[in-house]
């Protein structure tokens, strides 16, 4: 029998009663969020349960909704069960001032720099990682760039004075 | 007596391992990567990697760009294999926006990005050669890569960073000079190809610099998030082509080649496997694309106005071509809200596009999965207790490409 979004509804709803909201399918891929607390305990259902098998990390990233209070940052989790090719993606949401979140690390060694990734951009702290330093931006740096509060240069200023480019 | 002749200074005699910098600029690492060795003698003690030298914010500079002007992002992403990216991209703007686009369309993508996967692999297997010792592979496949620059070059007028196609399909249909240049490459290829095997394949130096060395198994490497031909070496048949089909991938016949080991040699067998799969993959597209006549055979974009250029022609007399030419210049068009994962079969592996819209003009948030940011994190694991030479090995035959580990 083929694993279909509806089983995987069902078997994380009897798992997680009442626990997991936002359950919708966009463009056919089954997406749900989860409690921050409960991030570890849900990816190591779908990865030892014996039906779902959620054991590939295909992707972990940050995302940042500055207008939602209390839930600024967004980490979210692309899991793929690699016998049944099926997909899933996974939320979950954190205050920005107390950016906490279980690592992932011990389960996929993948998350290892997804997790720098996007702490070095997001700044979103991840309890547990063996080494969480910044990845891609200089080890200097006091802010995280890919947040919304940095917006990119308006490209129709003129106030700039920059003769070598001639802007 | 050597206590009377030489004075140590004090304290070094304890340090028994040597650190070594490679990279970011050492001609083996291929790309601004570096490593820090800690060595005994010849042998890997320990390994850090330091990325992030060519970093150039795409995901931030893409938050404020209509979707056509992202596609130039994406070719600097893996620049072996720019069309795979663009079409990537291409993709994912068709699903987010619900776009059907044309068989005709899709067997000449599928031509595109075989050829480019081609000539990634190309270049990653004969580099392999080349840091193995013989340049000769190296320079006689070459020639090869550079008709396929051509063929680029006829397409869409660029070769490296092609910026190749629309959404909705291509900008311009293929003329007879590029299907020409495509038959010399179908007539020619296989006979370089097979020359290129017999240079390396059993050769006596060239097994021994790369078997049993930089090896994973099936169950590490998915652990570690492989794709592409690096996962395939270790023995797991996942292609997104076959698991999840794009671009019409399902029409065509191909086989996956599989490893056994994940060794350095290994990974080289399947990359030559997968040039010959790709071949064939491109004469059957090319097979099919020859049977559409007519008006049919001039179909080369999906009809969506609100986001593929109009002719220049109409521009000037008709309205309506007017007002979309200026909205998708000025970049006015809205996008759909909602969120999308879309992802490709790359020359190094599973190449995905995680957008997120809000209904604006530009993407709220996108995020590139880039496969060699997410296997380089094993090559610590992969040198540990290897010899000094084996890790240059296993960095090339990771094919490894900067602009992608960086974005």
């Amino acid at each position: 029998m083929a694993l279909t979004n509806e089983i995987i509804q069902k078997r994380l709803s009897e798992k997680f009663p009442e626990q997991l909201s936002g359950f919708e399918e966009p463009y056919g891929m089954l997406t749900f969020q989860a409690p921050k607390e409960l991030n570890l305990k849900v990816l190591n259902f779908l990865y030892d349960d014996e039906e779902l098998k959620f054991r590939f990390m295909t992707d972990l990233c940050g995302v940042h909704y500055p207008n939602r209070k209390g839930e600024e940052l967004a980490v979210v989790y692309h899991l793929h069960n690699l016998e049944d090719n099926v997909r899933i993606r996974f939320k979950v949401f954190t205050d920005i001032n107390q950016p906490d979140i279980y690592t992932a690390t011990g389960l996929f060694s993948a998350a290892n720099w997804m997790e720098r990734e996007t702490y070095d951009f997001y700044g979103v702290n991840f309890v547990g990682h063996p080494k969480l330093k910044r990845i891609l931006n200089v080890d200097e740096m006091d802010y995280f760039p890919m947040r919304k509060e940095f917006p990119l240069e308006d490209q129709s200023r003129i106030d700039k004075d920059d003769e070598m480019f001639g802007r | 007596m050597s206590e009377q002749h030489i004075k140590l200074p004090e304290g070094s005699i304890e340090k028994t391992t040597t650190t070594l910098n490679l990279g970011p600029t050492h001609p083996a690492t291929h790309g601004v990567m570096q490593n820090i060795l800690e060595l005994d003698g010849e042998r890997i003690v320990s390994t850090e990697q330091t990325i992030g030298y060519i970093h150039r914010a795409f995901e931030k500079i893409a938050e404020r760009r209509p979707l056509y002007q992202i596609t130039t992002l994406t070719d600097r992403l893996n620049y072996c294999s720019s069309p795979i990216n663009n079409m990537g991209w291409h993709l994912t703007c068709e699903k987010l926006l619900g776009v059907k686009t044309p068989k005709r369309v899709d067997y000449l993508r599928v031509i595109i990005m075989e050829l480019s996967r081609i000539s990634d692999h190309l270049i990653c297997n004969s580099i392999v050669g080349v840091d193995a010792g013989a340049y000769t592979g190296f320079l006689y496949v070459m020639q090869y890569r550079e008709l396929i620059y051509e063929i680029y070059e006829e397409v869409c007028g660029a070769r490296l960073t092609t910026n190749m196609g629309r959404i909705g399909g291509f900008e311009r249909n293929f003329n007879d000079i590029a299907f020409q240049k495509i038959e010399k490459f179908l007539a020619e290829y296989p006979k370089v190809l097979k020359e290129f095997e017999n240079l390396f394949q059993r050769n006596r130096i060239f097994m021994d610099r790369t078997k049993n060395t930089g090896a994973i198994s099936a169950e590490r490497a998915l652990n570690y998030g492989f794709t592409g031909p690096n996962l395939r070496a270790a023995g797991v048949d996942y292609d997104v082509r076959i698991h999840s089909p794009y671009s019409s991938y399902e029409d065509f016949q191909f086989n996956v080649p599989v490893g056994t080991t994940g060794d350095n040699y290994d990974r080289w067998l399947v990359r030559g496997k997968e040039m010959w799969e790709s071949l064939s993959i491109i004469e059957q597209a090319y097979q099919k694309v020859q049977e559409f006549k007519g008006t049919e055979a001039d179909v080369f974009h999906a009809d969506v106005p609100e986001y593929y250029l109009p002719e220049k022609a109409d521009v000037y007399t008709k309205m309506e071509a007017l007002i979309y030419h200026f909205k998708i210049v000025m970049g006015e068009t809205e996008i759909p809200a909602g969120e999308v994962y879309q992802s490709v079969e790359g020359g190094n592996g599973e190449l995905g596009f995680y957008l997120i819209s809000d209904g604006g003009r530009t993407p709220y948030r996108l995020h590139f999965r880039r496969p060699c940011f997410i296997y380089y994190q094993a090559f610590e694991e992969l040198t540990k207790g290897a010899m000094l030479s084996d890790a240059i090995m296993t960095m090339s035959s990771l094919n490894l490409i900067a602009g992608e580990m960086d974005a």
